[in-house]
């Protein structure tokens, strides 16, 4: 006789426009467990979540394949409230609570406890009296159950991070008919002790009988609490065994796993420069304060010569470090670049020391989409160098030069220099920006996330043309990326950052073992 | 093939729609026998005429700042200058520079504007002497006035960069809400100056009220100024149809001063900071300095348009008169095809043209169609504020 199932997911197939997330994904939830579900980003975590949620960006993208079982019933959520309805709960990694309400409203709205009245009783129900008595009473049990001390009729505005997160928590268990709650990165935004208590509050959750999904990266949380995993793994389930059977070691080597994806070939000569190489760039003690990608103290050297990988998983900071190079967000500490120390604050103070910048924000910072391609090209090159002007004006003859040669040179598939860039795909606008960052003639390129959202083959083609300048021109690369196959298939050595910092630096042929948790938050903390 | 298809559709429906409505006015005033020529003839004094304050808009736009609500800041600026020039012109400033064919200028000038409220031809002050087909029917105007434009412009120019200085630092607190706050300033401002009108030490006799001795008048006639210079300038009859060559003239070389300005490394700069102010900063620009610098010429080039305007009418009109003009230049530029954040010397010339055009037909035939009562004033308003409302349900931020 099987055990008793909350949820059951059987064969989810899910692609968007031919591009398959999530293939053939099983797995099965028992009341009162605490099931883990680990992966990279991008691996279709959060797809699976949105199927189970009935988000109506499924549905729009052509559903998807197989079969939810809720009590052993299937189920078809046309949105949301219906997984709701169904006792389906989550605590979401961005907080939606209000900040004007008090924490009790919070955990009652929609569902208020009211009492007839005189208005009511002639206009309807809608007009009914809040029960503040009952909803403060329930609010109160609900903060009990999860060990909260803090006073129920306390507004929620200004509330410490870790606090909002809890009432999150009180709302979803105040439900009644609660069955399965889905935490999402709930530790993300927490301090230490904050998730610790967290960690505690999802055993009490369980031990209610309440089942638990725990979408997380941090390996030691998942140890500590879970008693299944599944490991996804570029949509497909790796693995699904019980934590009691495994070890940190072997999920962070399956979460990473190798990818038969190879980007540049071989190369019998090794340009990759020495431990004695010229120090290109030195950053010592660097913070950056970027929403959602914070640098918390990193140190790195960077030699001359040489394509230096910064990887970790998204919100970790890596994105951080060279948007705080480039003075597009507060940041503190020392950059040197051959010697010269870059002020952050000055505008533009990088990139007259010659460094260019691709902007991981192709549409946003990048380029100028409503602009020509031509045009998109020359632009920092003629603010900050003052080329391709003639009499203060634009050289409209050297300009359409510079951009057929530039877009012969990077095969930018388009019609013309004058054609418009955000007519053009994505593999050609990251063309049209590595064009422009090339145009500058720079000592140092930083290249962030140059391959986000782009084809196989202009990822190709960039991979090679960066490896073909360091090669050819010796010039030092600084590359920001969240696919780790790419960063090993062409850096000489990767500095992987996890919570704002650097945890490793490992070279490019490391096991996966070692960037599996490196990505996690264990770092060498505990490996060494 | 593809080309034109695409020429068609950058135009636009919306352009379509109320070009297709001017030409439907022109031949209707036709079918109700007015005169076709010389109602061209004020679409063209008047296109001349509001260009360079639509023309204002560009480098606002530009910018990043939007439409420029406030653009009767640089107004009242242009109005400082043409009132210092004036005074100066009393004072015997400009005596003895020579005053050219002003005679005949001054006469005709006299008996049109005697008649003339505003809304009726301003076409009328031309005489056409000969019948040809093909007649010159301009007037070299006098170095005296020439100069004296010139100085009020100047004036204007100086006044204008100081507005548009502070008024482009206030603009960089208030980023997002841009339009509304443009409007109240705009607004605000010419209040302030209904009051500065009346206190302000001017006493040339043309400008203040005779009987009181004090306080500006509600209409400065120019007619002993620089009244209508560029207008007579060169202007050419052709089959009863008159060309203001003089005025176009002016109008368009602000217009390529304007394209060379924003082909230049400040120019590109600041369309740069107002198309996407991210990339601007990664580019290391200072883009609070470029939205005030684009503030500061739209508010120049708003002194120097009322002066044009000023010149063309015949008038300086005070007090509240500058209180719409942002309106009626913010539909042309629109209408013209511009979004709130792109905007082209061409949609200054389409729009400027377009919207004089229907607000000159418009009325006339409005007139004809219900002969009751005095209708073109009411049909002005009506047809005026709905091409406004028109072009601001029009009005869009293009994809970024």
């Amino acid at each position: 006789m099987e055990a008793k199932r909350v949820l059951e997911l059987d064969g989810i197939t899910k692609d968007y426009s031919g591009n398959v997330v999530l293939k053939d994904v099983s797995l099965s939830v028992k009341p009162g467990e605490i099931y883990a579900l680990v992966g990279e980003n991008g691996a279709g975590k959060s797809t699976l979540m949105n199927i189970l949620f009935g988000m109506s960006v499924i549905r729009e993208t052509g559903g998807f394949e197989g079969s939810v079982k809720v009590d052993g019933e299937e189920v078809h959520f046309q949105s949301p409230a219906d997984a709701m309805a169904a006792g389906i709960g989550m605590v979401h990694q961005e907080f939606m609570l209000i900040p004007g309400f008090t924490i009790a409203e919070n955990i009652k709205v929609g569902r208020e406890d009211t009492l007839p009245n005189l208005a009511s009783r002639v206009v309807g129900k809608s007009l009914e009296t809040l029960n503040r008595g009952k909803m403060n009473a329930d609010a109160r049990r609900a903060l009990d159950t999860i060990g909260m001390d803090i006073a129920e009729y306390a507004r929620v505005a200004g509330l410490p991070v870790g606090y909002m997160q809890f009432v999150e928590i009180a709302r979803e268990i105040d439900k009644e008919n609660i069955k399965l709650l889905v935490f999402d990165e709930p530790t993300a935004v927490l301090t230490e002790s904050e998730a610790d208590q967290l960690l505690a509050v999802m055993k009490t959750i369980a031990a209610k009988g309440i089942a638990v999904i725990f979408i997380t990266h941090r390996l030691s949380e998942v140890m500590e609490v879970a008693d299944r995993m599944t490991v996804l793994r570029d949509g497909e389930v790796v693995t699904e065994k019980p934590i009691a059977d495994t070890d940190v070691v072997e999920i962070a080597q399956l979460m990473v796993g190798r990818r038969i994806e190879k980007l540049v070939d071989d190369k019998e000569e090794n340009f990759a420069p020495g431990e004695d190489a010229e120090i290109a760039v030195k950053i010592r003690d660097l913070y950056v304060n970027m929403p959602g990608e914070t640098v918390r103290g990193v140190d790195l050297d960077i030699r001359k010569g040489e394509i230096f990988g910064i990887g970790g998983l998204a919100g970790q900071g890596k994105v951080g470090i060279p948007n705080g190079m480039m003075g597009m967000f507060p940041a503190q500490g020392e950059v040197e670049v051959f010697g010269e120390p870059l002020q952050f604050a000055k505008l533009g103070d990088a990139l007259s020391k010659g460094v260019a910048f691709v902007s991981e924000d192709r549409r946003g910072v990048g380029l100028l989409l409503t602009d020509s391609i031509a045009h998109n090209i020359i632009f920092n090159t003629m603010t900050v160098r003052r080329q391709f002007l003639n009499a203060g004006l634009m050289n409209a003859k050297a300009v359409r030069e510079h951009a057929a040669e530039m877009i012969q040179l990077l095969d930018i598939r388009c019609v013309g220099g004058g054609q418009r860039v955000g007519s053009l795909s994505g593999g050609n606008q990251q063309k049209v920006c590595l064009a422009a960052a090339l145009t500058l003639k720079p000592r140092l390129l930083v290249v962030s996330e140059p391959t986000r959202g782009i084809d196989i083959g202009a990822k190709k083609l960039i991979m090679e043309y960066l490896s073909q300048l360091r090669d050819e021109e010796g010039l030092t690369i600084i590359m920001i990326s969240s696919e780790l196959a790419e960063l090993r298939s062409i850096c000489d050595r990767i500095a992987i950052v996890t919570e704002g910092q650097v945890s490793r630096i490992l070279a490019p042929d490391a096991p996966d073992v070692e960037f599996g948790l490196a990505m996690s938050e264990l770092g060498d903390r505990e490996v060494s | 093939m593809e080309r034109i298809t695409r020429a068609a559709k950058d135009f636009g429906l919306a352009r379509s729609i109320i070009l297709g409505f001017f030409l439907l006015l022109l031949v209707l005033s036709g079918v109700y026998g007015m005169s076709v020529p010389r109602m061209l003839t004020d679409v063209f004094i008047r296109w001349g005429m509001h260009g360079i304050l639509v023309l204002a808009m560009v480098p606002s736009i530009q910018s990043g700042i939007g439409p420029n609500f406030g653009v009767s800041i640089g107004i009242i600026g242009g109005l400082l200058g043409a009132l210092i020039s004036i005074e100066l012109r009393a004072a015997g400033a400009f005596l003895g520079l020579g005053s050219g064919d002003r005679e005949v200028g001054q006469a005709a000038d006299a008996v049109a504007t005697n008649g003339a409220a505003y809304g009726d031809y301003l076409a009328d002050y031309y005489e056409i002497v000969g019948g040809g087909f093909f007649n010159y029917v301009g007037q070299l105007p006098g170095a005296d006035v020439v100069v004296q434009i010139i100085v009020a412009m100047i004036i204007g120019l100086f006044f204008a960069a100081i507005f548009g200085i502070l008024y482009g630092m206030l603009l960089n607190r208030v980023k997002g809400s841009e339009m509304m706050i443009s409007t109240y300033v705009g607004f605000s401002v010419v209040a302030f100056f209904n009051i500065m009108w009346l206190v302000l030490p001017f006493r040339a006799g043309t400008s203040i009220w005779p009987i009181a001795g004090a306080g500006l008048r509600v209409q400065i006639s120019l007619v002993d100024d620089f009244s209508r210079v560029f207008n007579h300038l060169w202007a050419v009859s052709i089959g009863g149809l008159i060309i203001p060559t003089g005025l176009l003239l002016v109008f368009f070389l602000f217009c390529v001063i304007i394209w060379l300005f924003m082909r230049s490394r400040s120019g590109m700069m600041m369309s740069a900071a107002g198309a996407n102010p991210s990339f601007a900063k990664a580019a290391g620009i200072n883009v609070n300095r470029m939205r005030i610098l684009g503030t500061t010429i739209s508010t120049m080039l708003g002194a120097v348009g009322i002066i044009i305007y000023a010149q063309s009418f015949g008038f300086l009109q005070m007090y509240s008169a500058p209180l719409f003009m942002g309106f009626t230049t913010v539909a042309a530029i629109l209408i013209g095809g511009a979004s709130i954040n792109r905007a082209w010397i061409f949609n200054v010339l389409l729009g400027a043209f377009l919207f004089q055009g229907i607000l000159v037909t418009g009325p006339a035939v409005a007139n004809q169609l219900v002969p009751e009562g005095n209708l073109s004033e009411i049909a002005r308003i009506i047809i005026s504020n709905g091409i406004i409302l028109y072009a601001l349900t029009k009005a869009k931020e293009v994809a970024r």
